[in-house]
């Protein structure tokens, strides 16, 4: 005869009630609230396999294609890639992208910071903090195309630069290395980019418990020290999201190296922007594959250096 | 009252607070500056160029704008504008929604779905204008502003809506949805009756992102817009062939719906806001 096995008994020391299998399974389904995860997220994810997937998937398809006068042809070469090693023009244009990116996100660490720490901990109450931080976002909401162009009138041969720069006597000619340069555009993509990486720094550093800060002082540290060992660690996650933002921005941007670069400067996305506007779109497409691998690199690498995930 | 004492640390504060202060301002100064002069700018006389000194006040830029012919299709492009943007806010709000709530449980492939989202930000936008067009052209369609542009704006609006749902649902007492739930409520009656109006400021949020990021998107639609153009692309083609004191009107029209849409966003967010907690 053969002895069923009944589960421990609830109450006991060290038992646990373990409910037959089924039981357990007819539970989950009954007291899952909520509506099915399935269903939700059904419609997104269509739209994203058709318009994020599938176009990224065919980029690099038809880096593989062949190019003639008359259009692309399916096919299988190797050719592009070969060129873009072959000739420097490319490698050039990306090291340059890179150079810039890395220049811009300098500038906007050093700017930017300041003021998220200001927001965070010098401001008091927490509608100023709200508002204040709301004036710096606001840019955020309107055209990037039209900030760009808003840069002609500051800093053309007779821009407002230029004006204040000569009757304070700083130069006597007006200078005209301000439009169309590199120092032109670097100065435009800080002021156009630098409020994202506001955003990130300022939640970070509010989210500090003052509590910690207290302790240290009373305790004698420095303002220095506590800056040093208590804030900037702690903050570091949001400094490490604000570069994220701007690296993946400026590093695919072209509209500002047209407008106020002049397109003087040849940078990856005005490159694939001009393939594709000549209908060169396996080489375009074999620029913006280098450009993603570039930008993974560096999305990587910053997360290297800090661990994000204490953020989220 | 008391009068205030001027201790070491309160003076010391006070000169932190004022130097903060003043560099703030610079800050404001430097991300608005540009844009303040190219609205003066477009009030500048007919004579007058692109520069400073203004030679004088006039409403000539401004008129060359609304007269129909000068500039090519910009009212139609303006229209088109809002109307994508319009579509596109009510995708992202709804898209957004739906995911945050499947995301409050884990399920499966609810981690590579996470990343796949916010590859939307990351991707640069010429780079899925280049993919999906050649990608229509082998199937045949012809791409559209209200078709493959609608597309790819709502990949670009969807992270940012979902991240501000999902801040949303971290601070959502779900315990509320648990007692409408024990009082016999099904899954419809406590969706419309307890988590709609808690979390509708959140939602209301995720639209205004798609708003205004898709009014102001240009570098997704260069290759997708079709036969129309969307107001950015005509501001870019405008631009090209040469930069005049109308493009500054345009701007400012432009930057000052913006503005407004923020502002009545800020008063009906705020309504909601009071009237939910």
């Amino acid at each position: 005869m053969e002895r069923t096995v009944l589960p421990p008994h609830p109450g006991l020391i060290g038992s646990e009630a373990i409910a037959p299998e089924f039981i357990q399974e007819d539970q989950l389904k009954k007291f899952r609230p909520g509506f099915s995860a399935a269903w939700l997220v059904a419609p997104s994810a269509i739209w994203l396999v058709l318009f994020l997937v599938l176009p990224l998937i065919f980029i690099v398809v038809i880096s593989f294609w062949n190019y003639s006068l008359s259009g692309m042809v399916p096919g299988f070469t190797l050719e592009h890639y070969v060129e873009y090693f072959t000739s420097s023009i490319y490698s050039r244009t990306l090291l340059t992208t890179l150079r810039y990116t890395f220049t811009t996100m300098v500038f906007c660490l050093l700017l930017a910071y300041p003021i998220a720490y200001f927001l965070a901990m010098v401001v008091k109450t927490y509608k100023w903090q709200m508002s204040l931080f709301l004036v710096c976002m606001v840019p955020f909401w309107t055209s990037y195309l039209i900030r760009a162009i808003a840069w002609v009138p500051m800093l053309g041969r007779r821009g407002l630069l230029n004006n204040v720069m000569i009757d304070f006597g700083i130069i006597e000619k007006p200078a005209t290395f301000l439009l169309f340069s590199e120092f032109a555009l670097t100065m435009a993509l800080v002021q156009l980019y630098v409020v994202l990486c506001i955003g990130p720094m300022f939640f970070s550093l509010a989210k500090i418990d003052k509590a910690i800060i207290e302790a240290a002082r009373d305790m004698g540290a420095s303002s220095l020290q506590i800056f040093r060992q208590i804030i900037l660690p702690l903050s570091l996650p949001g400094v490490a999201i604000g570069m994220i933002f701007i690296f993946v921005m400026i590093m695919g941007e072209f509209a500002t190296a047209v407008v106020v670069g002049g397109g003087k400067f040849s940078v990856v996305g005005t490159l694939i922007n001009q393939y594709a506007a000549t209908a060169n779109y396996p080489r375009a497409a074999v620029n913006a594959i280098f450009l993603m691998i570039g930008m993974m690199i560096g999305v990587v690498f910053i997360m290297k250096l800090v661990d994000i995930r204490k953020q989220l | 009252m008391a009068r205030i004492r001027w201790t070491a640390e309160r003076k010391r504060n006070a000169w932190v607070r004022t130097i903060y202060g003043c560099y703030y301002g610079l800050f404001v100064i430097f991300i608005f500056g540009p844009m303040i002069a190219m609205f003066i700018l477009s009030f500048n006389a007919r004579k007058g160029g692109l520069f400073f000194p203004m030679r004088g006040f006039s409403l000539h830029w401004w008129y060359q704008l609304i007269k129909p012919s000068a500039v090519g299709d910009m009212q139609g492009a303006m229209l088109r504008s809002i109307i994508l943007a319009l579509i596109v806010m009510v995708i992202t709000a709804l898209f957004a929604t739906m995911l945050a709530m499947a995301f409050r449980k884990k399920f499966f492939g609810s981690g590579v779905l996470f990343y796949t989202i916010m590859t939307g930000i990351m991707v640069p936008g010429i780079l899925l204008s280049l993919g999906l067009s050649q990608l229509l052209d082998v199937v045949g369609l012809s791409p559209a502003w209200w078709f493959s542009g609608l597309g790819v704006h709502v990949i670009w609006t969807l992270p940012f809506g979902f991240l501000v749902m999902m801040a949303v649902f971290n601070r959502f007492d779900a315990s509320l949805e648990e007692a409408a739930r024990d009082m016999g409520a099904d899954e419809w009656t406590v969706f419309k009756e307890v988590t709609l109006p808690l979390i509708t400021p959140g939602v209301v949020a995720a639209g205004l992102f798609g708003f205004t990021l898709s009014y102001d998107e240009f570098a997704r639609t260069t290759l997708l817009a079709g036969a129309y153009n969307t107001l950015p692309l005509d501001i870019s083609a405008a631009m090209s062939v040469r930069i005049r004191p109308t493009l500054f009107a345009l701007g400012t029209a432009s930057t000052v719906f913006s503005l407004s849409m923020i502002g009545l966003f800020l008063i009906v967010y705020t309504f909601l806001y009071r009237r939910t907690h």
